[in-house]
């Protein structure tokens, strides 16, 4: 069934070979995979500040570390997971491979600033892994002034220059995929045929678009005013430090909804598939998505509710964050009515996606309590923040890669991942995730602040159990990056459509082609619909 | 006239749809551009509600008549792109190139002025951080307006310098008979982004320059 | 590990209440949907799992259901959304009468000034019962300044007077922390709240060295200064008469007025010639550099206590 028949042509991974024909490729699917293997190298090294992190934490005296380098892992762990890893993850890496395949194209828009795209991203890892060897960042992946831009003595520039230019990346990944949705849908394929993984992405490169440019002008101003302290940012000479948060947050905020929203897309496919169902509600899930990036544009104040920002302003942030949350908990309603009446199988992109309903359902709720002002004064700026957005972070946009990653694997690579072990490993993920930020939801009510390298005694017991959670957590993350690399050479070769899945995507060989299809497809039916799936088993 | 045949890419259907995406990514790639320039401007305008005083000084330093020149340079300068654009659109490649010359001439003048407007104010120590004297009896706050003079001028003429190098490449392929009645695309999307870079400018020079009229509370 | 070790923190303000009241709702409006959520995924999983003979239904959408889930989740948040800010604006509404002490923040300690001026580092002895108003600045960085038992915290911005106020309920030591990163000791700046009987507050402050009161201080410093040669009820005097002022709104040379409050009196201390005063001329130099943020908090007390001089003009 999947051995490829003599005159067929070879996949994408096939045809050309060597590292040129990698690295001056302009194929959407060569390019997924660079940028599968940066934002795996970054997540590494993230994910390593992050174990050094929670060791330090297993005691409340700082013994393993010196307080400035604390700082300096905590800073550094944000800005790589942030910047270098979730917000490319899933859309530079799953929608640039399935994006075209998904509309019936070739190809998208701009091939050429696509493999740009990439250059760029690459070279502002570069700078910032540069500030990392170089002796570290130590201000946090928030960059406040006047402590980044006249205080720090650690290597701002750098790190900022970094953030700076990887965020053209984004911004062109954005224009592409506007300008690929828009024109190179494939005929009969309307705007209410699209899978809800086309939706959201269009959703994000929204926010790409408008919102990236804003943070590249404050880092630069804060580059400015550290090279040349012209008083942009410093009270002593004028300038004004809120400006700076007001400035940092328009992107910020909308920058968590580019996280969330195609982790979102993922999962509308993922349950889709697993249930065998239309997803329920599909407009409205659509529109959601929209909803969201417009009002994500209208939040950005509440993470300043204590900073000096005035009364009225706060209320009127608080209401919008309450607005923001109704289309994500209408999204998680759609997606668990989906599975009423469907047809449920558990392999492990559907074990991800359930749990990421589940645990973004926590995350969405815990920020209602940061949205309602009186109870974010107590809770602002504590580990209820860190366990807040960890959740909607790991416990969501993080378990959806992992689940997309699995989902479409065999699409990608032709080959199977080993189901069982991908199973145990997506549950010891969900216990090992929950026992490490779960506490921290009651450190933050207690009162401990975030960013802290000593703690007072009392809070030792939380600490260590998140640790423990964490050491869980991080086999599950190294079960996967082992497992996944192993069945490229050794797992058992896929067929064009293992899980039965609509979209098409699948109707592709496994790999795709190069040109992904023959012809372009025309299209009939609604998303979803399962009238022309092959039901594959793949034992 | 040459017509030359439009190179369609592999994954496009039509050189219509081809054209139409890239219209549509050279917009959403405007937008953004906005956007960027917009937080200066948010910046400007919070200090210069903050800072009306400084603002104003800051202003009266500033050279109207170099700066009313430039303006008339620059808006001089999209006109011969346009008429650059109108004649690829007639398939007139050495004229398109010749009109896009026309406009680096124009820009290099542009900067050409720029430069010696920041000769000055190196000469009289108005440059914050850099160079930094300013006389007694100036407003404490000079600095945030010379800050964001030099940071805003300083981008607008980096995407002039990005402008004037597109320029040349498109005019090398016009003159080579690259583009026709059929396919202009590219001196369109050219004239796009020069007519913005005009554009910032024209927002540019009456906040910068024309602010000396209204010292004190007003804005 | 284990003593001390509690999963809830005790309240000792009087708005901790309210503010552990709204928590335990959300808490229970959280607790009921996650359960109605992981219910259903798991009732669903196990009674719609694929087994041989039974088919997905195709079920499109339910406009209800949608109306629903859309209508009861919004007036939930809009419920919460009513309560919370009714509460905050409490927290953020400055009270009339209150002890006033000042809390400037550096890296990495807290300076706190009582009214009767006693001066304390890290540390912030007050009475039970008696409402309580700090007014903060930093001296550099952006601080927090947190006291979880309060169930309060405020920025602490350097260029900019914060306040805080509250009424302690319990008598006890509490954490004070430090709550926005501020570089390597964020973490060591930590103290203590300790909330007294009145008379063991009373007998606390007696046993303290005390140095003159922030007014005390703030008078002699507008003599030290030389700010009486031009501040004088005088005729002919180079500046206006400050007396009786604080609180009001004066008039400005360039037109418009200002309100006489803390900011207007460090903006004139720092950039004397941003506000001139109507019927004066900018001769008053700047003092930025010459005096700190502990003295710019003094000649505010002193100049909050003056009186209006006998037969001044508003």
């Amino acid at each position: 069934m999947s051995a490829p028949h003599a005159g067929e042509r070879p996949s994408y991974l096939g045809g050309e070979y060597g590292l040129r024909s990698w690295l001056l490729t302009l194929d959407h699917k060569r390019i997924g995979l660079l940028y599968l293997m940066g934002v795996s190298a970054f997540f590494l090294v993230g994910g390593a500040f992050a174990v050094l992190i929670r060791l330090e934490l297993l005691t409340p005296s700082g013994d393993l570390f010196q307080s400035e380098t604390y700082n300096k892992l905590f800073t550094l762990h944000g800005i790589f997971m942030i910047f270098f890893f979730l917000l490319p993850s899933i859309p530079a890496v799953l929608g640039n491979f399935l994006l075209p395949l998904m509309i019936g194209a070739r190809d998208l828009a701009f091939p050429r600033i696509n493999l740009l795209s990439w250059y760029i991203y690459m070279v502002g890892g570069l700078f910032t892994t540069y500030a990392m060897l170089a002796g570290g960042v130590d201000t946090g992946w928030t960059f406040y002034t006047p402590y980044s831009s006249t205080y720090a003595n650690s290597h701002v520039i750098a790190a900022a220059l970094g953030i700076f230019i990887s965020g053209f990346s984004s911004i062109l990944t954005g224009v592409n995929f506007i300008a690929t949705i828009h024109k190179l849908r494939a005929p009969g394929l309307t705007w209410f045929r699209l899978p809800l993984f086309v939706w959201a992405h269009y959703a994000t490169s929204l926010i790409m678009v408008l919102g990236t440019p804003v943070i590249a002008i404050t880092i630069l101003l804060v580059a400015v005013e550290r090279l040349f302290h012209v008083g942009i940012f410093d009270p002593a000479l004028g300038g004004d430090p809120v400006l700076f948060q007001h400035l940092f947050w328009f992107y910020s905020h909308p920058a968590v909804y580019i996280m969330i929203l195609p982790a979102m897309g993922v999962i509308s496919e993922v349950i889709a598939c697993f249930s065998r169902k239309r997803v329920f509600g599909y407009k409205i899930v659509a529109f959601s998505s929209l909803a969201i990036a417009v009002l994500g544009f209208l939040v950005w104040g509440h993470h300043m509710f204590v900073s000096g920002q005035s009364v009225y302003a706060g209320v009127v942030f608080s209401l919008l964050s309450f607005l923001v949350a109704i289309p994500s908990a209408v999204k998680v309603f759609n997606w668990t009515a989906t599975l009423y009446r469907g047809s449920i199988s558990f392999e492990a992109p559907m074990l991800y996606a359930l749990g990421f309903i589940g645990l973004f359902t926590i995350g969405g709720l815990t920020g209602i309590f940061l949205a309602t002002l009186a109870v974010d004064v107590h809770v602002h700026d504590t580990y209820f923040v860190v366990a807040h957005f960890h959740f909607v972070m790991v416990g969501g946009a993080v378990m959806a890669y992992l689940g997309g990653l699995h989902f479409w694997w065999p699409k990608m690579f032709g080959r199977l991942y080993p189901e069982m072990l991908a199973r145990v490993t997506a549950v010891i993920v969900f216990v090992g995730f929950n026992l490490t930020f779960l506490p921290q939801f009651v450190l933050g009510y207690l009162g401990m602040p975030r960013r802290y390298h000593v703690y007072p005694d009392e809070f030792q017991v939380l600490n260590v159990l998140s640790t423990a959670g964490a050491s869980i957590l991080g086999l599950g993350f190294l079960m996967s990056a082992a497992y996944l690399p192993w069945s490229l050479r050794f797992g058992k070769k896929a067929g064009r459509n293992p899980f039965g899945a609509a979209g098409l995507e699948w109707t592709t060989a496994s790999p795709p082609m190069a040109h992904n299809f023959e012809s372009v497809p025309e299209v009939q039916g609604e998303a979803y619909e399962r009238e022309h799936v092959e039901e594959e088993l793949h034992v | 006239m040459s017509e030359t045949r439009a190179v369609l890419a592999h994954h496009f259907e039509s050189l219509e749809q081809q054209n139409e995406a890239a219209a549509i990514g050279m917009w959403a790639f405007l937008v953004q551009e906005v956007m960027f320039f917009g937080g200066l401007f948010t910046t400007y305008l919070v200090y210069r509600v903050l800072h009306p005083g400084a603002f104003a000084e800051g202003s009266a330093h500033l050279p109207v008549a170099l700066g009313t020149a430039n303006t008339a340079v620059l808006i001089g300068s999209s006109l011969t792109m346009a008429l650059g654009v109108r004649a690829a659109q007639l398939g007139r490649g050495r004229q398109c190139a010749l009109f896009l010359a026309a406009t680096i001439v124009l820009a290099f003048a542009f900067l050409g002025v720029k430069g010696v407007e920041y000769a000055e104010k190196w000469e009289h120590g108005l440059i914050p951080g850099v160079r930094w004297s300013p006389e007694a009896g100036a407003d404490a706050r000079l600095n945030l307006f010379f800050a964001l003079y030099f940071v805003m001028t300083g981008c607008h003429a980096l995407h002039m310098l990005v402008g004037i190098v597109l320029m040349a490449i498109v005019a090398g392929r016009a003159w080579g008979g690259r583009y026709s009645r059929a396919n202009f695309l590219g001196v369109e999307c050219l004239g796009l982004y020069w007519h913005f870079v005009d554009l910032v400018w024209i927002f540019l020079f009456p906040l910068l320059y024309l602010l000396h009229g209204h010292r004190g509370g007003h804005s | 590990m284990f003593e001390n070790f509690s999963l809830w923190p005790e309240g000792a303000s009087s708005v901790a209440r309210d503010i552990d009241a709204l928590y335990l709702f959300l808490l229970a409006i959280s607790l009921f949907f996650v359960t109605v959520i992981v219910s259903a995924l798991l009732v669903f999983s196990v009674r719609y799992r694929r087994r041989p003979g039974h088919h997905a239904s195709p079920i499109e959408g339910s406009l209800p259901l949608e109306l629903l889930w859309t209508g009861v989740p919004l007036v939930i948040v809009l419920f919460v959304f009513v309560w919370g800010t009714r509460v905050f604006v409490r927290t953020q509404t400055s009270p009339l009468e209150a002890m006033r002490f000042h809390v400037t923040g550096k890296q990495w300690m807290w300076k706190i000034q009582h009214p009767t001026g006693q001066s304390e580092i890290n540390a912030l002895h007050v009475p039970l019962g008696q409402t309580i108003e700090l007014t903060l600045i930093s001296e550099d960085v952006i601080h927090s300044f947190y006291v979880p038992a309060f169930r309060l915290k405020k920025d602490v911005v350097p260029g900019l007077y914060a306040s805080l106020w509250f009424t302690p309920t319990r008598t006890g030591t509490y954490h004070l922390f430090c709550a926005e990163y501020c570089g390597t000791k964020h973490s060591a700046m930590i103290g203590q709240v300790v909330v007294l009987d009145p008379a063991d507050y009373q007998q606390w402050l007696d046993g303290r060295p005390s140095d003159k009161n922030p007014v005390e201080t703030g008078a002699l410093l507008f003599q030290n200064l030389r700010c009486d040669t031009c501040h004088s009820s005088a005729s002919g005097a180079r500046g206006p008469d400050l007396a009786g002022l604080f609180g009001s709104d004066v008039p400005l040379a360039a037109g418009g007025s200002v309100r006489f409050d803390e900011r207007h009196v460090r903006e004139s201390l720092l950039e004397p010639s941003k506000r001139v005063r109507a019927g004066f001329q900018p001769l008053m130099p700047s003092y930025a550099g010459q005096v700190s943020e502990g003295d710019i908090l003094a000649l505010i007390a002193y100049l909050k206590s003056l009186p209006p001089a006998r037969g001044a003009r508003r």
